[in-house]
């Protein structure tokens, strides 16, 4: 049996607020937590995989050019060393998110400095690792290797679908009452998750395993078939645990073929695990952005004309670029509107997916912009916002879905004591430091992905339920053990949750924020498919049906769920595909971040001393977990706004800054107590279980709320991010003694 | 990392003698040296381990100042009482670095050897004199954001990046090294790190098989201590420039003054000509700018380090301000 929806319409029953458990949405802790803290949770590296070798990836050491030679008897007498893999089906590049097909392959063409070019497989990852400093490659450079996106020669790409020309923006501009008109740079970033990526391969045969650290399950069997050329019945992958994806694990990469094809070859498993160096070289990076803002308004702070105009970078091939407009498409009105994003092609690692990628960066300029407007036109921030809250979509002109925008801004501005913020800056003092107010919006868009999953209500009352979607510590097995609990009546001990097995159904996989709302109606949707059978077996309709501590009930009866079960396991499929409600209405995510911080006025040095976000993105899963994601987010927003950036070498375009002691992500001091506020809100348009997406939300402008800040503390405006001190230090006034 | 041998010596005359093998390095805490022996940049053919030859006291010594073995390691050097209470900017400057899990690892004589953090030291497919002499110095012309401004050369612009040391040169320590001869020697701690000069692979003054026994503190000096660090997040992070200051006032005037820097060049930055310019001055703007002058004097930036130079100096007024101010 299999319950199917296709989101055409609204789902206007909202089942989850009248069943007897109410567990949904509960600050449930996460039924995983004790076997990580125990050390019990296995991540990709950690299976203990009898005769299992160790590869090191070696990396190009030039940035543009050709592969002339492998002299692999440079290091086939090192001990342990068991061989050295070099072919054309290595992947230049990790796939990108939902791909589902190889990457570009090859190692004879060299794109980018690091770009892995062989393995080198050992008996121990020590071994491994020399060998692969020790590997003799002879390389041919070309010159003509591009690092700047912003170089005179280049000519950037400008793909069709992002550019938006709507009325006469320069004329708009003309006849303003206050305009904006600023550049602003943000740097590359790495992902930074805490695990680094790892893959071991084993084969029975034809068979493939592959015990990995992946996002998105179904696409990467695909990927990794695709790239071996054999078939994807062939691969089995399994994900069950991943130590932090933020978009860098969504696509299968070059670790994972290359140990594929060392393990086939040699006859043993072999584990390839990136060392932190590579993590920062051969990992998708957010790619650096140039954006330009324009804004008119009228006397009263109503947009006339928007410009956001942006320049972003990838590799030759590549397909994806960051999405830097997507929020500003829908969050503010004004009718004449030039939206746009050009693509320079450059000899740097492949840029990706990142945290929010889009909304990140984008919502975070946009919001800079905007506080340039409110200090030109004297309007307050919060106000100013407000005002410009369209009623249709700018450009497309359909209604929005349930949108907690105004709310989200004034229970902001409330909470944190906004009124009391001096608009003039660098106007509070204490000691050496400026203190100043700052605040931005959230926006990102919403999705809802196809998603499988299959619930097993067992003969003695307790359930299993698998899909093969993963949980990267953002809380899924929390959250789908809750739905199950409450659609069957079930306690949390009674419910088994099973994940990260491509055996199992196929789910939307950790990405944009649509897994919990994805894979959570699939659970919802096999859990109906159930409660369909066992109202069937009780005679009664399915809406009568009723299901509390291993009772059911309906039409007046009452049996014990184990007698209604009579000895059989009842196994329900749910399988939810969006539908035209993706069209009907812009269905977005939205928010609000408030930010005090202290700049010191003798070097420059910013802390952000307390910070609020307040979040609306639908029903709430899980309380606990859905805060902690937005706690992620503004951290990451602290560190967007002061402290990371990939820092390249201009002569050959390397990242210098590869590991955790030189690029610099919030440190616990950098971090003051934050808080979050979630908004009761469901949305009828974006799943049957209202929930919309809302992983990336807490970072989808954040760092804006803390620039803004910075600038009201000492009147400095900081175009080119990380706001690090050299970039304040200029503006700030001669401290005089005290 | 390279095949090594290991050997654990359980006494400091048995660990000098069993340096004397070329390409032994001793191992304390290894929280630098494990992290550069994974990345082939140090390639020891030997590791003597000295965790256990004891030396990991602080103890009083005869003229009335402290003796620091070598394996004592920061996170107790830092808590000790007698630290704490004489000499303050010691231990504020050890708290300044790393975290607390590298400080309950690093130990005083490790601390002391730690290398430049400069990226393309790091990185053993890049060109660069201190790791492979006369290969080129890639930090020139490349990435220099946190390279040195005084005393560079054209060979090597790195920095010595610890904060412990400076602390040491503003109070004059003193390291004690037993020599492969038998022989001790005493180097003050502001002699024991080198200008890079045409050969930039020497860090220090430690000859091969060299062991720090200990580091001498002198008689606690009196005065207000103050450890300035100013780095890039609020934690966990090298300093771009820092201060350590030990000032005595008298009737209004500046009695005594001490001061060492970090982050600004290959060594923990002591200019005797600025403690001069001081001592018995009235504190005064004009006075703070005059020992900026002296120690920028022939500040030189790379590039990306340019704003070293007007932060050094205004963070060196605001310690002065500090250091001779009116206590709040
Ligand atoms: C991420 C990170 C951040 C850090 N941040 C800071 C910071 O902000 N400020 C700061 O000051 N430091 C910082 N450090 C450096 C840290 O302080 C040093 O790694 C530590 O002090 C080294 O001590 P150790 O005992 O672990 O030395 P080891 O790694 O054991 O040895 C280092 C070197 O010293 C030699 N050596 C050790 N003992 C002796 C001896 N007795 N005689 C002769 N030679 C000896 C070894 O042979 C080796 O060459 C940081 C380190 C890391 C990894
Ligand atoms: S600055 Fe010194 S350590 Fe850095 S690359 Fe140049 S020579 Fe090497």
């Amino acid at each position: 049996m299999t319950r199917h929806l296709k989101m055409d319409t609204p789902a206007t029953a909202r089942l989850l607020d009248e069943l007897p458990s109410r567990l949904t949405g509960k600050p449930m802790d996460r039924p995983d937590g004790p076997k990580k803290v125990a050390g019990k949770a296995t991540y990709a590296h950690e299976w203990e995989i009898e005769g299992k070798t160790f590869g090191v990836l070696a990396r190009a050491p030039i940035s543009k050019g050709k592969l002339v030679r492998i002299d692999k008897s440079s290091v086939e007498s090192l001990p342990g060393i068991l061989g050295v893999f070099s072919e054309d089906r290595f992947l230049r590049n990790p796939a990108q998110g939902t791909a589902n097909e190889a990457p570009i392959q090859g190692v004879s063409e060299i794109s980018y400095f690091g770009q892995p070019i062989a393995l080198v497989v050992a008996e121990t990852f020590e071994q491994a690792r020399h060998g692969a400093h020790m590997l003799e490659l002879v390389c041919e450079a070309d010159s003509h290797g591009v690092f700047d996106p912003e170089a005179n020669n280049i000519s950037p790409e400008k793909p069709e679908d992002d550019q938006l020309d709507q009325g006469d923006l320069d004329k708009a501009m003309a006849e303003a009452a206050f305009t904006v008109d600023s550049t602003y740079r943000t740097p590359n970033h790495n992902s930074a998750a805490m695990e680094p990526h790892c893959s071991i391969a084993s084969w029975e045969g034809d068979q493939l395993t592959l015990h990995g650290s992946y996002q998105m399950v179904k696409y990467n069997v695909n990927e990794l078939a695709d790239s071996l050329g054999i078939e994807p019945e062939k691969v089995r992958i399994l994900s069950p645990f991943v130590g932090g994806g933020f978009g860098s694990k969504l696509g299968i990469a070059p670790e994972a073929v290359a140990a594929a094809i060392a393990a086939k070859e040699i006859g043993r498993p072999v584990c390839v695990t990136l060392t932190r160096q590579q993590v920062f070289e051969n990992v998708m990076r957010r790619s650096e952005s140039r954006q330009r803002l324009r804004l008119a308004a009228d006397e009263t702070g109503k947009l006339t004309g928007l410009g956001h105009e942006c320049l972003v970078s990838n590799l030759p091939g590549e397909t994806f670029h960051e999405p830097v407009i997507q929020a500003t498409h829908f969050i503010y009105g004004g009718e004449n509107r030039r939206l746009s994003i050009e693509v320079a092609r450059l000899n740097r690692m492949c840029a990706g997916s990142v945290r929010a990628p889009g909304e990140a960066i984008g919502m975070q300029v946009l919001e800079n912009a905007m506080d340039e407007l409110a200090h030109t036109s004297g309007i307050d921030p919060v106000e100013l916002r407000k005002r410009n809250i369209p009623d249709t979509h700018p450009e497309e002109g359909m209604p929005y879905s349930s949108r907690p925008f105004a709310e989200a801004l004034d229970e902001g501005a409330k909470r944190f004591g906004w009124d009391k913020r001096n608009p003039e800056p660098g106007k509070q003092r204490e000691g050496e430091w400026l203190i100043g107010m700052g605040m931005a919006a959230a926006a990102r868009v919403n999705m809802l992905m196809e998603s499988k999953a299959r619930v097993k209500l067992k003969d003695d009352g307790t359930a299993i339920v698998e899909t093969d979607m993963t949980d990267i510590g953002t809380g899924t097995y929390a959250i789908l053990t809750q739905l199950c609990c409450d659609m069957l009546g079930l306690a949390p001990e009674q419910v088994d949750t099973r994940l990260g097995d491509s055996n199992f159904p196929k789910a939307s996989g950790s990405g944009g924020s649509f897994g919990a709302s994805s894979s959570g109606s699939s659970v919802y949707l096999a859990c109906q498919d159930i409660r369909g059978e066992l109202a069937r077996r009780l005679g009664c309709d399915e809406d009568a049906l009723h299901l509390n501590g291993g009772k059911a009930s309906g039409s007046g009866q009452e049996v014990s769920l184990t007698d209604l079960l009579a000895g059989e396991t009842i196994e329900g499929e749910g399988h939810i595909e969006p539908g035209k409600t993706m069209e009907k209405v812009q269905q977005a995510t939205y928010g609000s971040y408030f930010a005090e911080v202290a700049v010191n006025a003798v070097t420059g040095e910013t802390r952000v001393r307390r910070m609020l976000g307040v979040f609306g993105a639908g029903r709430i899963l899980n309380h606990k977990t859905a805060t902690s994601q937005c706690y992620g987010g503004m951290t990451w927003g602290i560190g967007m706004a002061l402290h990371e950036a990939m820092e390249f070498d201009p002569r050959d375009g390397h990242v210098v800054n590869n590991d955790f002691a030189e690029y610099h992500v919030p440190v616990n001091l950098d971090v003051p107590q934050l808080d979050v506020v979630l908004l009761e809100e469901r949305d009828d348009w974006a799943s049957p279980i209202q929930a919309k997406g809302l992983g990336e939300l807490g970072l989808c402008g954040a760092g804006a709320a803390v620039t803004n800040a910075i600038f009201n503390a000492t009147g400095v405006r900081v175009r080119e991010y990380p706001a690090t001190l050299d970039k304040i230090l200029d503006g700030l006034p001669e401290l005089q003694p005290a | 990392m390279r095949p090594f041998d290991y050997y654990r010596s359980d006494d400091p005359a048995d660990a000098v003698k069993a340096a004397s093998e070329k390409g032994t390095l001793f191992i304390a805490g290894g929280t630098n040296l494990l992290d550069l022996m994974k990345l082939d940049l140090m390639t020891p053919n030997r590791l003597i381990d000295i965790n256990r030859i004891g030396l990991d006291e602080i103890t009083p010594s005869d003229d009335g100042g402290l003796s620091i073995g070598t394996l004592v390691t920061n996170s107790d050097c830092a808590a000790d009482m007698r630290i704490r209470q004489d000499y303050a900017v010691l231990s504020r400057a050890i708290l300044a670095g790393a975290s607390g899990q590298l400080r309950n690892k690093a130990t005083t004589g490790g601390n002391l050897c730690q290398r430049t953090r400069c990226y393309y030291f790091y990185d053993p497919d890049m060109a660069c004199n201190k790791r492979k002499p006369g290969s080129g110095c890639s930090a020139i012309g490349g990435a220099n954001r946190i390279h040195a401004i005084l005393g560079a050369s054209d060979e090597c612009i790195a920095t010595y990046p610890g904060d412990m040391a400076v602390a040491m040169a503003a109070l004059d320590a003193e390291v004690v090294i037993e020599g492969q001869g038998g022989d001790t020697r005493t180097v003050p701690v502001r002699d024991f790190h080198r200008l890079p000069g045409d050969q930039p692979d020497r860090d220090n003054i430690l000859e091969s098989g060299d062991l720090i026994t200990h580091v001498t503190l002198p008689a606690p000096a009196k005065g207000r201590h103050i450890y300035r660090k100013v780095r890039d997040r609020a934690s966990y992070a090298f300093a771009l420039v820092s201060i350590a200051a030990v000032v005595e006032m008298d009737a209004g005037k500046i009695a005594s003054a001490s001061l060492a820097f970090g982050g600004l060049a290959h060594k923990p930055w002591h200019d005797p000509a600025i403690d001069d310019l001081l001592t018995g001055e009235a504190p005064s703007e004009a006075l703070f700018d005059k020992a900026a002058d002296i120690l920028l004097a022939d500040a030189k930036g790379q590039g990306q380090n340019d704003f070293k130079i007007p932060l050094t100096r205004r963070t060196l007024k605001a310690v002065l301000r500090e250091a001779t101010g009116e206590r709040s």
